[in-house]
């Protein structure tokens, strides 16, 4: 095991990390999404200014509480007040953040953080190893509501040693655990007592909030005593509420806003031409997918599942749904800045007669199946996305009904209740956070009830796997078996669009793991 | 005087049975519509195991009846309660959201309501003329229009093109008066030019209407100047219908306007319900629904009262 100073030079020396044991250390070091240190910036960045942005999520019903953060607006919200104990560079690999370094037990299910010294929240308060033991179980408590619960579900035990380490034993090994701590739920609130007051807005953040009015806007002012030194450079960020696409545009054309997300696609091209605005994208792992229950006819037979993927015409769709704004998919969900993303996996394409050779290998000529979508499910457009569907597939024997649902209520009626509906992931930093989450067998959120029993083999093993080219090989396989008989088809993963003022600035390298820098624009870019 | 006041309490009983009916009503209708807010805030990440905590957190695993009642209960000793999905008071959230609703209703009332009406006068001064059919056409089409497009048009021209005014009206509650005016004025604009046509038809009808009586073909005969026959012998009797329709016009002013609070992100009620219903807050959603209902039941009051009070032989029956 490597001692902590030579692993924390060592890190910093690289710009990317990973802590693990020797071992680990080394198999991240030499993966290609990891790579040199990211290039620096061309432009120094510049203090002071206000930022203000028009976001498209939002609700008045948002909450303070970490529990329940499921927008944007929320996510914005955590990644500025808050830290996490990890953090996601622009570049897509792990970082320290509170934890300043990390180490775990040969088998992997016992790790050990090591807190950064001298953080202190907004009120003065030090930050200590029982405000972070505090902060992981509030979502891991029997009655607790968070959408976090499933990761952190794992975790057998938490404590603190002393005030600056915190131990934490797995129910099994996972190398690729402290990932997980990079998300917005599980932000570090001030411990009171054995639990967190969810009211609180004091973090150890970058900015501190002057004025919090859910469904309507949010402003914050710079941390004087941030503890980042390279971070946090705008005075004063004011987010607005904007939900109408075209209030959003004109918004930004009069200067009424520096910076919106979401653009509306179907106008973006003249949006480009536009003067004032530069629109930029990245392509990230938000994806677009096609479930269909595994354990109900006729999806039950592979060969039906396949017929499927076969027909759709996967270019169309990024061409007429997303505007050219995205890439097609390959029937799996692991993105091309994710690790151990497979390389040698053949593009899946349109193809009607190898649709047409399935369909009858199930010994079908025909087959009539209802579609069901709303036109949300894939953020706008879903049902022309169905039509066309409809339309690629009738060349191959298959005839699809577009049911049209109300997107109000979608996510409790209709999605993960019928056979064959649309939805969409965000996708994940880790191939094994996106494969557990969503395609383990029985987990809450496998849309397709999908139950491969070389798949869940691998997922487990592929965990406590600390040969890089064994674990490679797994995660390539487990793609494989994805894509071919998996009973999701995923046509397409689109970009996260946004534009802005040409002052507005950030470092060459902008992170794709969500909208605007992976939501942390706030502590990351500036105005020129 | 007497009947007057009689009918002014036995209104407001019959107001609060209203009351309490469309309570019900939305209850019931909010009940019926699939998913509850705990499914919904939870949305695509929800589990059944944290669905369940959140609901038994909220007390929305107890049965309708209950929680009508309770909330109900609440009410009557004038507590609006808290909103369920972020534990804020209701109270202040309408206070602050049912201010801003009353400032763009009364900015565009001070507008609307004088222009149509002056409007609504010149037209049945010189019916017929040019000038008649040209506001007619005008303040047709402009009723004709979707709301939302005359917003963009007004947006386009005066926010984009020439830059007068901002497209966004996001007002707080330290905005000053002066800014609050400026920003707000497109949405009002837009609420003006929607409301104007109704009320200057009726305007113009109402006193035409009465300009065949005889008592206005003798005020004629004795020489009186047209614009003095119409102003204070034809629009005195003409003005019943015309209260009404004001009464209408105002009540859509506050209660109808969440279109345009969309298009110009204005924190208005509208966007409070709307948002509340597509979560399933049911406190909030009651609330408003109250206010909007008991703006109706008061306008309405008002309109009745003053359309008795400015009419004599209503005032003083036989």
């Amino acid at each position: 095991m490597i001692d902590r100073r030579t692993f924390v030079s060592k890190a910093l020396s690289m710009g990317a990390t990973l802590g693990a044991s020797a071992g680990a250390g080394s198999l991240f070091a030499s993966e290609p999404a990891s790579g040199p240190a990211p290039k620096p910036s061309s432009q120094t960045p510049k203090k002071g200014g206000t930022l203000r942005v028009g976001f498209t999520q939002g609700a008045l019903s948002d909450s303070v509480d970490p529990a329940t953060f499921s927008n944007d607006f929320m996510f914005a919200y955590a990644y500025g007040v808050f830290n996490c104990l990890t953090e996601i560079a622009p570049d897509g690999t792990l970082v320290p953040e509170l934890a300043e370094s990390w180490e775990a037990s040969p088998d992997a299910r016992i790790w050990t953080f090591h807190l950064r010294q001298g953080i202190q929240f907004h009120n003065g308060k030090p930050l200590t190893a029982d405000d972070v033991v505090a902060s992981i179980n509030h979502h891991r408590k029997v009655d607790s509501k968070s959408s976090a619960k499933p990761l952190v579900a794992d975790i057998v035990s938490i404590k603190a040693r002393g005030s600056d380490t915190v131990v934490m034993e797995l129910n099994s090994g996972n190398t690729d655990f402290p990932f997980v701590f990079s998300l917005y739920n599980l932000v570090i609130h001030p411990a009171e007592g054995d639990s967190i007051d969810v009211t609180s807005m004091n973090g150890t953040g970058a900015y501190r909030v002057h004025t919090f009015d859910p469904g309507v806007r949010a402003v914050y002012q710079r941390n004087p005593h941030y503890w980042k030194p390279d971070r946090a450079h705008l005075d004063t960020i004011e987010i607005i509420l904007v939900a109408d696409p075209a209030a959003r545009l004109s918004a930004l054309i009069t200067g009424g806003v520096d910076l919106i997300d979401r653009p509306d696609l179907k106008t973006l091209h003249l949006l480009e031409r536009h003067p004032n605005v530069k629109v930029e994208q990245r392509t990230g792992n938000k994806h677009y997918t096609l479930p269909m229950l595994s354990d109900v006819a006729p999806f039950t037979d592979n060969n039906v599942r396949m017929a499927f993927k076969y027909s759709i015409d996967r270019q169309e769709m990024v061409d007429k749904i997303l505007k050219g704004r995205g890439v097609v998919g390959n029937d799996h969900p692991i993105g091309p800045t994710v690790p151990f993303f497979n390389t040698e996996l053949e593009q899946r394409e349109y193809d009607p007669d190898k649709g047409r050779y399935y369909l009858q290998k199930a010994g079908l000529q025909t087959l009539n199946v209802k579609l069901h979508m709303a036109d949300n499910s894939w953020g706008s457009d879903t049902v022309k996305g169905g039509v066309l569907f409809s339309e690629s597939s009738a060349r191959a024997g298959l005839k699809i009904d577009v049911i049209r649902e109300p997107s109000d209520g979608y996510w409790s009626n209709v999605w993960l209740k019928k056979s064959f509906c649309a939805s969409y992931s965000g996708g994940r930093p880790t191939a094994d956070w996106m494969f557990t989450t969503s395609y383990a067998k029985g987990v809450a959120w496998n849309e397709s009830r999908w139950d491969n029993a070389e798949f869940n083999r691998l997922l487990v093993a592929a965990r406590s796997e600390f040969d890089l080219e064994r674990r490679r090989e797994m995660y390539f396989d487990m793609q494989k078996l994805v894509r071919d008989e998996g009973s999701t088809i995923i046509p397409m993963f689109g970009n996260y669009v946004d534009a802005m003022s040409h002052k507005v600035m950030h470092a060459d390298q902008v992170a794709s793991n969500f909208d605007l820098d992976g939501q942390r624009f706030m502590e990351r870019w500036w105005l020129a | 005087m007497n009947a007057i006041i009689t009918m002014i309490l036995k209104r407001l009983g019959l107001g609060f049975v209203t009351l309490l009916v469309v309570s019900i009503v939305i209850f019931s209708a909010v009940e019926l519509l699939p998913g509850d807010l705990a499914q919904e805030i939870l949305g695509q990440s929800a589990t059944p195991e944290t669905v369940a905590a959140f609901r038994a957190e909220l007390g929305l695993d107890q049965p309708a009846a209950t929680r009508y009642f309770t909330w109900l209960g609440q009410i009557l000793t004038g507590d609006f309660g808290h909103s369920l999905a972020n534990g804020r008071s209701i109270a202040d959230l309408l206070s602050i959201r049912l201010g801003n609703t009353l400032f763009l209703a009364a900015y565009a009332a001070a507008i609307a309501v004088p222009l149509s009406l002056l409007l609504g006068i010149l037209t049945a001064l010189y019916r017929n003329s040019l000038f008649d059919r040209a506001a007619n056409v005008i303040t047709l089409s402009s009723i004709s229009l979707p709301e939302f497009f005359v917003a963009y048009i007004l947006i386009l021209f005066f926010s984009i093109k020439l830059q007068y005014f901002p497209s966004l009206a996001n007002i707080y509650p330290d905005t000053p008066f002066g800014e609050r005016l400026h920003r707000t004025l497109l949405p009002v604009l837009t609420l003006s030019l929607v409301v104007v046509a109704h009320m200057m038809r009726m305007t113009r009808a109402a006193i035409i209407n009465v300009l065949a009586s005889p008592y206005v073909e003798m005020a004629q005969l004795k020489g009186v100047s047209p614009w003095r026959v119409i102003v204070f012998h034809a629009l005195p009797n003409a003005l019943a219908p015309i209260i009404n329709v004001i009464a209408l016009n105002l009540a859509y002013l506050i209660v109808g306007v969440v279109v345009v609070e969309v298009v110009f992100v204005y924190p208005g009620l509208g966007q409070l319900l709307v948002d509340s219903v597509s979560k399933r807050d049911i406190t909030v959603v009651q609330a408003v629904s109250l206010i909007f209902a008991g703006t109706f039941i008061l306008l309405n009051l008002i309109a009745d009262v003053l359309s008795i009070v400015t009419n004599p032989r209503l005032l003083n029956p036989r």
